[in-house]
């Protein structure tokens, strides 16, 4: 007889279904990048040659979870012999690429995207656009003064530079749409659409310079299709997308990002599992959200998850007096709410 | 996506007329038929003028598309419109051909009055009727809904055109002469029955020619009229000269079932007309080319997709297709030869980049018209994600006499780099404004000539070669030969065929600032250079025209430069990537803004 504890025959269930058998090997292909040799799986992105390679392609409406949509431009690439440049996002790789990603043509577009969108856009909470602004030397004062707020047609004046500006939308508790903030990267509607929560609450709407986000006929949230899984705050990379919660604290200055400490838990209120990652702040838990990486969410919650944390922070403050609470007969005062 | 999703629709249900509408359109669609959005959409719009809210839910319930998406697509078009609208509509044209002749008196005219309650006006872009400016476009909503151009208008016919319930054009062939002054020529190739043959009688069409090209391609087999295209050295008329049977090839021998055809008829830049006559003066000859294009690339299915902007090509091609199926040149056995194919026509709805290929396939499949990017390439992953063959008005009125002729003898029309002949839309200030077919290789001075030359007698200040998506040629540059190789050397492009004469009493600058408003209203936003990129062009133009730049003269020039750069080079479409070579064109050679500013 064995000496091993009888307990573990037979062996235990795995807990995760078995890994998907494995796909046969991608072809490997020879590209140049910055006029080094390489050999990379047919199957990447140029985004991820040059990324493998430690070379810093920047991005803004590119994202892990996300199909690319390649519509915010900064991470072309020159392809020797190309009329034009290539979106390094979603340009697969192919044998014989001699690709450049820090030539004068490259650095240009770069320049000039990240200046157009600095010019019109409202980036004051977007850390990683106002970076590569000034990694690529954007200088938006060169188009003048942003323009008051009007209507297109009618309302240009010259020397001011029309903007995005309009009305922040708070129509309900969770989150807070400031469309005055955003760049238009799609990612929003793709995560509240096929790419993860299949709602189709908002799309792009307009055409041209007046091209926005919105939901059918401008209704507000409530109205919309809307679940509240805050999939879009979690994608949305300029903070045009935001907790009411995060910008209530921004409002009266609490929002301390540096005093924040991050923690991976896994969510308690359904089977899935789903990590949780708690920004706490001061003891309060201020923002979830969830790994990009993590197996099961994607960096995907739903609306439990994602703002359901109010009661594990329900404490009196000191001295209040307590609720006057009747218990039943036998039940012990201890859990009376302090 | 649709068989998982929730449709959450609120807001008033559809009336009992409004869902009429939409079932005509709708029918029982089985299974995904999103396609049936934008058809279901202007089904809407010419009934009431506008997309009442009811009317638009009904839609996304029938065809099981989230309301947002709806609204995003409604959005999209300009001759869509969300809010309430007078049943009758005049666009008129302030666009550059009609802006020089008169357009835009009749806008500062038509500013100045009060409509009757049930009319209304607004200015448009070019509507494609540069031979007749100044012109606009009357759009009729009810229940016998119209749409008619008036060309050569005044302010006082639109007026007339608000008040009354006046007829649209009758006369078949008297107004096609006018538009096409070669009419009754010999020689002609591409438009020999315009103004001559009866374009709605199938049996003219044939007394004339018309299908026997179609014969003899059967007699030459699929891969036998492939090989004649390939070796016509026929290229894309539509602007971009992608060589036709090379794409006819690729499609041809795609493995993946079913292929389409488009025949892309979305003709939108300012200035052409060409493929506007084609439709409304010649639509079988169109119809036989898609027949030909479809039997050689193993296509059952063709779509036109036909400018929202151009109400009658649409009926000629509409009654074309009618005549064609009734005699079996359209269905599912054509000419007792095995071979099925017929022919829809979508039209748009008021957006210049859907004109261009991938933006038209997601508007036919019911999206915003935004482009896709490429690769992948049209012959590979076309409309509805199938390999797709799509080629020009233009370019499949070449077939026929292609098929005919032999391709090896079409190549001794023209030059060596460009065979064939080709049409020239002449606006502008020119004598006789209109259609010409020419054999590729006059002077551009010659084709001048032929319209009479410049109508004023005065002096040229400037060409616009190709269109707002081309550019200016000074007067020193009269005796570029119109090729491609000859527009090439020249640092043009022929474009889509648009030749517009400016005299000296232009004010070019108002040109390039109407030039750089069309960009900006016509960009999709979708990609960054080009949505912001078109309207800082715009606003630095008008800040050098108001001479206020901002830093000197120079650093705003320079500037310019760059943002034409990035367009160019970072743009998903050629909307983005040429909307800026017209202006720098002619800010380079025609100092088209003096220093002091406005020219007086």
């Amino acid at each position: 007889m064995s000496d091993q504890p009888m307990f573990t025959h037979p062996p235990p269930r795995a807990s995760r279904p078995p890994a998907a058998p494995l796909l046969p090997e991608p072809k490997l292909v020879d590209v140049v990048i910055d006029g080094h040799a390489d050999k990379v799986p047919e199957t990447w992105t140029i985004l991820e040659a040059c990324r493998h390679r430690g070379i810093d392609v920047p991005t803004l409406c590119y994202l892990e979870n996300l199909t690319p949509v390649n519509v915010c431009r900064v991470c072309v690439v020159e392809l020797a012999g190309a009329r034009v440049l290539a979106p390094a996002c979603s340009r697969r790789v192919e044998a014989g690429m001699d690709i450049r990603t820090d030539s004068p043509r490259v650095r240009l577009s770069r320049k000039m995207v990240l200046e157009f969108l600095a010019s019109s856009v409202d980036l004051s909470t977007a850390p990683e656009a106002q970076k590569y602004a000034a990694q690529y030397g954007a200088r938006p004062e060169r188009y003048g003064p942003p323009a008051a707020p009007g209507t297109l047609e009618t309302d240009r004046h010259v020397g001011t530079a029309q903007t995005v500006a309009q009305p922040v939308k708070i129509d309900n508790d969770l989150y807070v749409r400031d469309y005055a903030k955003c760049i238009l990267c799609y990612r929003c509607v793709q995560a509240c659409g096929s790419d993860a929560q299949n709602t189709f609450a908002i799309a792009v709407a307009g055409r041209g310079f007046d091209a926005r986000i919105s939901t059918e006929a401008d209704v507000p949230l409530p109205e919309s299709a809307c679940v509240y899984c805050g999939n879009c705050i979690g994608v949305c990379p300029t903070g045009a997308l935001m907790f009411k919660s995060e910008r209530d604290m921004r409002k009266t200055g609490e929002w301390d990002e540096s005093k924040q400490q991050k923690t991976d838990t896994i969510c308690p209120y359904c089977g899935v599992g789903c990590t949780l990652t708690l920004h706490v702040q001061d003891n309060r838990i201020v923002k979830v959200t969830s790994p990009l990486d993590a197996a099961i969410t994607q960096g995907h919650l739903c609306i439990k998850g994602r703002f359901g944390f109010e009661h594990v922070q329900q404490r009196e403050p000191a001295g209040a007096e307590s609720p006057d609470v009747k218990l039943p007969e036998g039940v012990s005062s201890r859990f009376k709410a302090r | 996506m649709d068989g998982i999703m929730d449709l959450h629709i609120h807001g008033p249900e559809a009336t009992e007329a409004e869902r009429a509408v939409v079932d005509a359109v709708v029918g029982e669609p089985a299974g995904d038929r999103r396609d049936l959005l934008l058809p279901a959409l202007h089904a809407v719009q010419s009934r009431f003028g506008w997309l009442p809210q009811g009317a638009l839910n009904c839609i996304c319930r029938r065809l099981h598309i989230p309301p947002a998406e709806v609204y995003g697509v409604a959005t999209f078009y300009h001759l869509l419109s969300l809010t309430p609208q007078p049943p009758t509509v005049v666009h008129v044209c302030d666009d550059i051909a009609c802006r020089i002749n008169g357009g835009a008196r009749i806008c500062e005219e038509l500013a100045g009055r009060e409509c009757p309650a049930h009319g209304g006006w607004k200015r448009s872009p070019c509507l494609g009727q540069c031979e007749r400016a100044p012109a606009a476009l009357v759009v009729r909503a009810g229940e016998s809904p119209n749409a008619f151009v008036l060309p050569r208008t005044t302010s006082g016919a639109i007026m007339a055109s608000l008040g009354s319930e006046e007829a649209r054009e009758n006369d078949r062939l008297e107004p096609l002469r006018r538009s096409a002054p070669q009419s009754g020529s010999p020689g002609l190739r591409l438009i020999r029955r315009i103004g001559q043959v009866d374009p709605e009688s199938l049996e003219a069409y044939r007394v004339s020619g018309g299908y026997a090209a179609l014969g003899r391609a059967f007699e030459l087999g699929r891969e036998g009229v492939v090989r004649e295209v390939i070796a016509s050295k026929l290229v894309g008329r539509g602007g971009a000269a992608f060589p036709t049977g090379r794409k006819w090839e690729a499609v041809a021998k795609a493995a993946v079932k079913p292929h389409y055809l488009v025949c892309n008829a979305d003709e939108s830049e300012p200035g052409a007309f060409k493929d506007r006559l084609l439709m409304e003066g010649d639509p079988f000859a169109v119809l036989e080319g898609m027949t030909i294009a479809g039997y050689a690339t193993g296509c059952e299915k063709g779509f036109i997709y036909l400018r929202g902007e151009y109400p009658l090509a649409a009926r000629r091609m509409a009654t074309a297709l009618a005549a064609g199926r009734a005699a079996g040149l359209l269905g599912s056995d054509i000419l007792g030869k095995n071979f099925a194919f017929d022919v829809e026509i979508r039209r748009g709805a008021g957006a210049y980049v859907c004109g261009e290929e991938t933006a038209l396939f997601n508007s036919i499949e019911g999206k915003r018209g935004e482009p896709r990017n490429k690769p992948p390439f049209p012959v590979e992953v076309g409309l509805f994600g199938k390999p797709t063959v799509i080629n020009n008005v233009e370019t499949l009125v070449n077939v026929p006499p292609i098929i005919l002729e032999g391709g090896a003898a079409y190549t001794g029309i023209g030059t060596a780099g460009s065979s064939g002949p080709k049409l020239f839309c002449l606006s502008g200030h020119v004598a006789q404004p209109g259609l010409y077919e020419v054999a590729f290789g006059p002077t551009l001075r010659e084709a001048i000539a032929l319209a009479g030359g410049v109508s004023s007698g005065r002096p040229i200040r400037a060409v616009l070669l190709g269109g707002a998506a081309g550019a200016f040629v000074g007067p020193d540059q009269l005796d570029m030969p119109l090729t491609l190789e000859g527009a090439r050397a020249a640092g043009a492009s022929l474009g889509s065929g648009v030749i517009m004469v400016f005299d000296d009493s232009v004010d070019l600058g108002d040109i390039l600032a109407r030039i750089a408003a069309f960009f900006r209203a016509e960009s999709c936003g979708q990609c960054v250079p080009c949505r912001v990129g078109a309207i800082r062009q715009e606003e630095l133009l008008a800040r050098l025209r108001a001479g206020k730049p901002i830093g000197s003269r120079r650093q705003e020039l320079a500037l310019l430069q760059e943002i034409g750069q990035a367009m160019r080079d970072a743009s998903i479409c050629g909307l983005g990537q040429t909307a800026s070579t017209a202006i720098e064109s002619a800010l380079a050679s025609l100092d088209p803004v003096p220093e002091q500013g406005r020219p007086s």
